[in-house]
């Protein structure tokens, strides 16, 4: 297994590095909907609370006031937890902020079934989704903590609809000390191979890395790509992926329908269908769990996703 | 079948301390959930069961049941202890919260177990959808009434407003809100009449009041909410929370009043019961460590 060194909520991220860039001068402002202790925007409210407007458990009041905010200048974050916004709010984001394209930012903590314990209500694995709909915002899935922070900056600093899923539990940091740079529409190589490619997001980067240990004791080649921007996404790394190995897995904490394997899926078949497999949700909702339990329950873990590589691979030659 | 309603206020008072023990246990269990809006409303849910609701727990479904709608779904904790005091299922169940595979999810999920309402979790919704149960009742022509549990946070939500607004337009009189007016939140308090060292005189101030530890001193100013509900079209009393005969004085008197709906605004302390939990933002949604499960079981003994 590759092992990493810590692991943190890359929801924490927020907070101190919305801190950092108000202070090297960016004109940043933080609406909240009683969440920002759970998603860290609280530590911008500690240090700015004259740009720190908490609007109440009122989501789509939330992308409305950002919206405001950012017609006049601002560059505005709000956050909540990812099935409250977009799920409250989603046609403000489209009106609001799709649209006319206004300055702002979601960011939404507790992505994914890896919310754990709250149980099903609390589980966004439709948000990628939603937020994949509105075809003016560009979307993040970090893989940990340290590509958080930098998305986040990458937000603040390019103009736009930006959608960010963080989540709650700690997961195993994979970029510390790696030199690593985010880049919108690049997904970051995690490791090269010729027969199979595993396409993750979010914390299945690690487990896909995982999975590529389990085959690499089978002598098979892996490559694993980090798709952490879903809009753009990284079509050269995608179609090469295609191209050189000719089978591809995707996984995700998420919908299967809409999410990554959606996008992979999409643009495959219009450019090269080869084998795919989807690891993913399918057809029901999450339930309560502590996050690792629930991640062996609905299988996204490195067995289930070498297995999906298995099966790509064995109909390669058909 | 109607429940028996003679439970005086002495019984009532001890179901409400073992209610409040199977929350600090379960949560403490479950090492997760969220005891203290769970604790502001025992008082509530104890007078509902125990005098004021007509249910049936062998027929949850039962048509012409009372429905205790519950839309602020986190506070599971009191949903499931007063359910299994009131005998939808077994008090040992309680211990499965949480849990994967365990029958009690962290939010509620609709009749699971039998006899939970609604599906919630997603503050706003629950008014809405008791609308729709009092108007079905009355299409049907039948008499039950709708009880909708409201939470701060529900108040803040465009859509409970919309509903309020649709219910005395639509002359709900079989509809009855109670609202658990503990004014804390998530992040900390929603005004300031609970500020720690304050007296509800502190200026506003745009942008919140980041407290030191990060609450959010007001979150959102819900005051004046009972003016807010009246001018709604609302019957409105405002009463202590957590005291039994004024509880079911107001809910008696909500269901006999006629040509549209009635709110109960329920002042209430978050965490109740258990000194370190009460007033206490951090115990929104935060379980007790064995040792302060120790202490609160000291606290809620007989
Ligand atoms: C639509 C929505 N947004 C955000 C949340 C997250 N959340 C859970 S509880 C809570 C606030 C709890 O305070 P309150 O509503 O006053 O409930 P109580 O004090 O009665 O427990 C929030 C913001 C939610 N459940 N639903
Ligand atoms: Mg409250």
């Amino acid at each position: 297994m590759v092992r990493t060194a810590r692991s943190e909520a890359t929801r924490t991220a927020l907070g101190p590095t919305l801190v950092r860039l108000c202070r090297e001068g960016l004109d940043i402002v933080c609406i909240d909907a009683d969440l920002g202790y759970s998603t860290s925007a609280v530590k911008f409210g500690q240090e700015f609370p004259e740009r720190f407007f908490p609007v109440g458990v009122a989501e789509q009041n939330m992308i409305g006031v950002s919206a405001g905010l950012a017609a006049c200048g601002k560059i505005a974050f709000c956050s909540s937890f990812a099935v409250f916004a977009p799920g409250h709010c989603f046609d403000q984001l489209r009106m609001a902020v799709g649209q006319p394209q206004t300055n702002v930012k979601l960011v939404a903590s507790h992505g994914g079934v890896v919310t754990g314990e709250d149980g099903a209500s609390a589980e966004a694995i439709e948000d990628l989704a939603l937020m994949l709909s509105i075809p003016t915002f560009r979307v993040i899935f970090p893989a940990d903590v340290v590509e958080a922070e930098q998305a986040i900056e990458t937000a603040a600093r390019t103009e736009g609809p930006f959608y960010m899923r963080t989540l709650r539990p700690k997961t195993p940091v994979i970029y510390d000390d790696s030199g690593y740079r985010f880049q919108l529409g690049r997904w970051d190589r995690l490791r090269d191979g010729s027969d199979v490619t595993l396409i993750a997001c979010g914390e299945l980067v690690k487990a896909a890395l995982d999975a590529a240990e389990i085959l690499a004791g089978e002598g098979i080649a892996t490559r694993v790509l980090n798709a952490s921007s879903l809009r753009p996404i990284d079509r050269e790394a995608l179609l090469g992926a295609a191209r050189e190995t000719g089978a591809i897995v995707t996984a995700e904490d998420h919908f299967v329908h809409g999410g990554l394997s959606g996008l992979v899926a999409e643009t495959l078949a219009e450019e090269n269908p080869v084998p795919l497999a989807f690891i993913g949700m399918r057809d029901r909702y999450g339930t309560s769990g502590t996050w690792e339990e629930l991640l062996e329950y609905f299988g996204l873990t490195p067995q289930a996703i070498a297995e999906a590589a298995r099966g790509v691979m064995s109909r390669k030659s058909q | 079948m109607a429940r028996a309603q003679t439970v005086s206020v002495d019984e009532l008072k001890s179901i409400a301390k073992r209610i409040r023990r199977h929350i600090v246990q379960m949560t403490a269990n479950a090492n997760s959930g969220h005891p203290g809006g769970s604790l502001s409303s025992v008082e509530i849910a104890t007078s509902l069961y125990f005098r004021v609701l007509r249910y049936d727990p062998q027929n949850p479904l039962w048509p012409d049941r009372d429905r205790f709608i519950v839309s602020k779904g986190h506070a599971t904790p009191m949903v499931y202890s007063t359910m299994a005091e009131a005998g939808y299922f077994p008090v040992e169940d309680l211990m499965t919260f949480r849990k994967l595979g365990g029958k009690l999810q962290g939010h509620t999920i609709m009749q699971k177990p039998p006899g939970v309402e609604m599906s919630a979790g997603a503050l706003g919704m629950g008014l809405s959808f008791s609308l729709g149960h009092a108007l079905a009742g009355r299409l049907d022509g039948r008499d039950y009434h709708v009880f909708c549990l409201l939470s701060d946070g529900d108040c803040q939500e465009g859509q409970t407003w919309e509903a309020a607004m649709a219910s005395a337009h639509h002359r709900a009189e079989n509809l009855i809100a109670i609202v658990d007016r503990n004014h804390i939140q998530n992040d900390g308090f929603s005004d300031y009449q609970r500020f720690p060292d304050g007296n509800g005189s502190r200026p506003q101030r745009p942008g919140g009041w980041v407290l030191k530890d990060g609450h959010t001193a007001n979150i959102m100013n819900l005051e004046p909410l009972e003016d807010k509900w009246k001018a709604f079209g609302w019957s409105t009393q405002h009463i202590d929370g957590h005291d039994f005969e004024a509880i079911i004085r107001a809910l008696e008197a909500a269901k006999t009043h006629t040509g549209g709906p009635s709110v109960v605004v329920c002042e209430t302390i978050k965490g109740k019961g258990v000194s370190f939990m009460e007033n206490n933002p951090d115990f929104h949604g935060k379980a007790p460590s064995p040792e302060q499960l120790e202490q609160a079981l000291k606290e809620l003994a007989d």
